[in-house]
């Protein structure tokens, strides 16, 4: 275990040198918008690893409401964490990139406004967790996901159909992409999903941790009267 | 023992205990108000703009007064611990949500009933749109709200900061149901485009929402 | 008859309860018999109420086994049990008979059958069924009394009281007494859990006395108290 997680953190350091080298350097220039364009690097696959994410929390979530599987409530309360982080990336380089590009610091585009809905969501997701009183706090924030991911096809359908009323600014740029651009996105996809695994793998052991204290402690409160 | 009867029960006898209590309706009937004289003083558009507006504040000001009444939804069951009783039973928890989700879609269109024709008066609506349209939305719009408002409410039961969690729970999901009600009303008001299509949203928004509730109630209720 | 007597109505194996660190039940075992009544006693924190309540199925078990009336799963004896806690379970703004008539339908009670079940039950507890007054403006006996009956509404076979003679009058307590020990009679099982055991001392089959979430003591009597 501990050989692979080393591993993983030499392979994603490497992958993430390469690919913040490929987006300063080997990537073109972007004609319109200069420079600040490369920051799309960072924008687009932090958004697809959030996505990501989210996908795995609601099947965790959807495992646990069958099988009530500590391992799957683990993974999933990890990947909402590390998802909101990325979330929150993909919410602060949009505004960054739009205001030099566009003059505007927002726009109701589609995966920017989906970005937000689903960091709404997890993040009231995560409050569940800290504010839930009940011993199955698991249950119910697994209910809560189950919610939200039906919530996300809607979601995308509403905003979808409002920019066809209402045509906006996209972020992240609407049209063809050249394919060295294209290859770049892709390393950088790559060495993100790496990095996402890195920190979720690391949270996880962490939640490991934290469960076993509590397990011994709820031992040990078991145990303490059969000394006598 | 039938679903439906127990349903009817439980509506029925909500709907009394409101009734005796009635100070409650009243102070929520004079806070929907003052939400309509607040939003007229702060937004005080021309005819015109008004259609083009009224939707959004109109379901704003809708969401506001539905909060205070899903808020309370459980509040007469918490006390004495009724839902005790009631889970001690062995009556489904389904009957239960239905009926609980129906009173406030009750409720909350008491409510509307009195702040659209003060919404109508102050911002001098007139709809060029086909206006009957406008209550069918009503009617799917507010269950939307309320069926995941009374689903959150009871899970909140079990949270700290109740009150605020139930809007922080609600609101995220409730977004393309917004979205949607939102643009009908003012699809409906000025006329330009037809509502059709968002109408077609919230059904399946209902649907979707209403089937979800139905089939996770129980897990919420019997999760100490 | 004698059958139902040596089944045991609740069984309950290596029960353990926790709540995160605090573990209210470390490992009971008990069975509960047809036709007993059953006294549950100890200090404040033994476990008495969480016993009770896991017995009702309120409360899930972190770990060992529950069988009630036969059944592990809890929803399939929930229409044979019969539970009354310290609060009333009761709707203050209703009247004792519309409270007992919605709890009624909640057992599946048939519509020709209502009235005169809930009747009984009240004239059961001796109050008065046409009392317009709702339960809300009661006495504190009187609602003790009402929730009494609330429990017994559908004739269970396990009947769980939780603290049922607190704030009652002496008098009204021996009544609730003497018609537990009749619902015991009939071959019900009644368990009780109370800090004012004096009342059932004439009734009671077996007091149990609970410590720090385990039964330390069974004994027949009040007098064998302790270890």
């Amino acid at each position: 275990m501990k050989r692979g997680f080393t591993i993983l953190a030499v392979l994603t350091a490497i992958l993430l040198s390469f690919a913040f080298y490929a987006a300063l350097l080997i990537a073109p220039t972007e004609q319109t918008m200069g420079n600040v364009q490369r920051i799309f690097y960072y924008h687009v696959p932090s958004a697809w690893v959030a996505f990501e994410l989210f996908l795995i929390n609601f099947v965790a979530s959807v495992i646990y409401l069958i099988r009530r599987s500590a391992k799957a409530d683990m993974i999933a309360l990890v990947c909402a964490e590390v998802g909101v982080v990325f979330c929150t990336v993909v919410l602060i380089t949009g505004p960054i990139w739009a205001r030099p590009v566009w003059g505007i610091w927002w726009t109701w585009d589609l995966r920017l406004t989906l970005t937000l809905v689903l960091w709404l969501i997890y993040v009231s997701y995560l409050v569940l967790r800290r504010f839930s009183m009940s011993s199955q706090t698991p249950l119910l924030a697994a209910v809560l996901a189950v919610f939200g991911a039906l919530d996300v096809p809607m979601v995308y359908f509403s905003i979808w159909f409002f920019r066809t009323q209402h045509p906006s600014p996209v972020i992240g740029g609407g049209g063809s992409l050249d394919p060295r651009m294209g290859r770049v996105l892709l390393y950088n996809w790559i060495a993100f999903m790496a990095l996402a695994w890195l920190i979720c793998w690391t949270r996880y052991r962490l939640e490991v941790a934290e469960r076993a204290v509590h397990e011994a402690e709820a031992m040990q409160s078991l145990k303490e009267e059969e000394a006598r | 023992m039938n679903f439906l009867a127990i349903t009817r029960a439980t509506l029925a006898k909500d709907m009394r205990l409101e009734w005796r209590s009635k100070d409650a309706i009243n102070a929520m009937l004079f806070f929907s108000l003052l939400v309509v004289v607040i939003f007229s003083f702060a937004f005080d558009p021309t005819a015109e703009e008004s259609r083009r507006i009224a939707g959004g504040l109109i379901w704003v000001a809708f969401l506001f007064a539905a909060i205070v009444a899903l808020n309370q939804t459980w509040a007469r069951e918490m006390k004495n611990q009724v839902l005790d009783a009631y889970r001690v039973s062995p009556a489904p928890a389904t009957p239960l949500f239905l009926a609980k989700a129906i009173g406030n879609l009750i409720f909350v269109a008491a409510l509307e009933a009195v702040m659209t024709p003060l919404f109508i008066a102050f911002y001098r609506l007139r709809p060029l749109g086909a206006g009957w349209q406008l209550i069918p939305l009503a009617i799917l719009g507010t269950w939307a709200l309320v069926v995941n408002g009374t689903f959150f409410a009871a899970v909140s039961l079990r949270t700290r900061a109740r009150e605020i969690m139930l809007p922080l729970l609600l609101f995220p999901l409730s977004i393309p149901a917004l979205v949607g009600m939102v643009n009908a009303t003012t699809a409906i008001l000025t006329g330009e485009t037809s509502p059709a299509l968002w109408i077609a949203l919230l059904v399946a928004y209902d649907v979707v929402f209403t089937t979800a509730c139905l089939l996770l109630f129980e897990t919420v209720l019997e999760a100490e | 008859m004698a059958d139902t007597q040596s089944t045991p109505v609740v069984v309950a194996d290596g029960l353990i309860k926790q709540f995160g660190r605090f573990a209210a039940l470390r490992g009971v075992n008990a069975h509960f018999l047809a036709g007993r009544l059953y006294v549950i006693l100890g200090d404040n924190g033994a476990g008495k109420t969480t016993l009770l309540r896991t017995i009702a199925g309120l409360a899930q078990p972190s770990g060992g086994k529950i069988t009630v009336l036969g059944c592990e799963d809890r929803k399939a004896s929930r229409a044979q049990i019969g539970y009354m806690a310290h609060p009333s379970l009761l709707y203050d703004e209703m009247t004792g008979m519309e409270n007992l008539r919605y709890f009624a339908e909640l057992y599946g009670v048939r519509s020709g059958e209502m009235d005169r079940r809930c009747r009984e039950a009240i004239a059961s507890v001796n109050l008065d069924p046409d009392l317009e007054r709702p339960v809300g403006q009661y006495s504190q006996g009187m609602r003790q009394r009402m929730s009494l009956a609330r429990a017994l509404l559908n004739d269970p076979k396990l009947v769980l009281l939780d603290e049922p003679f607190s704030n009652v009058d002496t008098r009204s307590a021996a009544e609730m007494a003497a018609l537990l020990a009749e619902i015991r009679d009939r071959g019900k099982t009644v368990v009780i859990v109370t800090h004012q055991p004096a009342q059932l001392t004439g009734h009671a089959d077996e007091f149990l006395w609970m410590e720090r979430g385990r039964i330390v003591n069974r004994t027949t009597s009040l007098s064998g108290a302790g270890q």
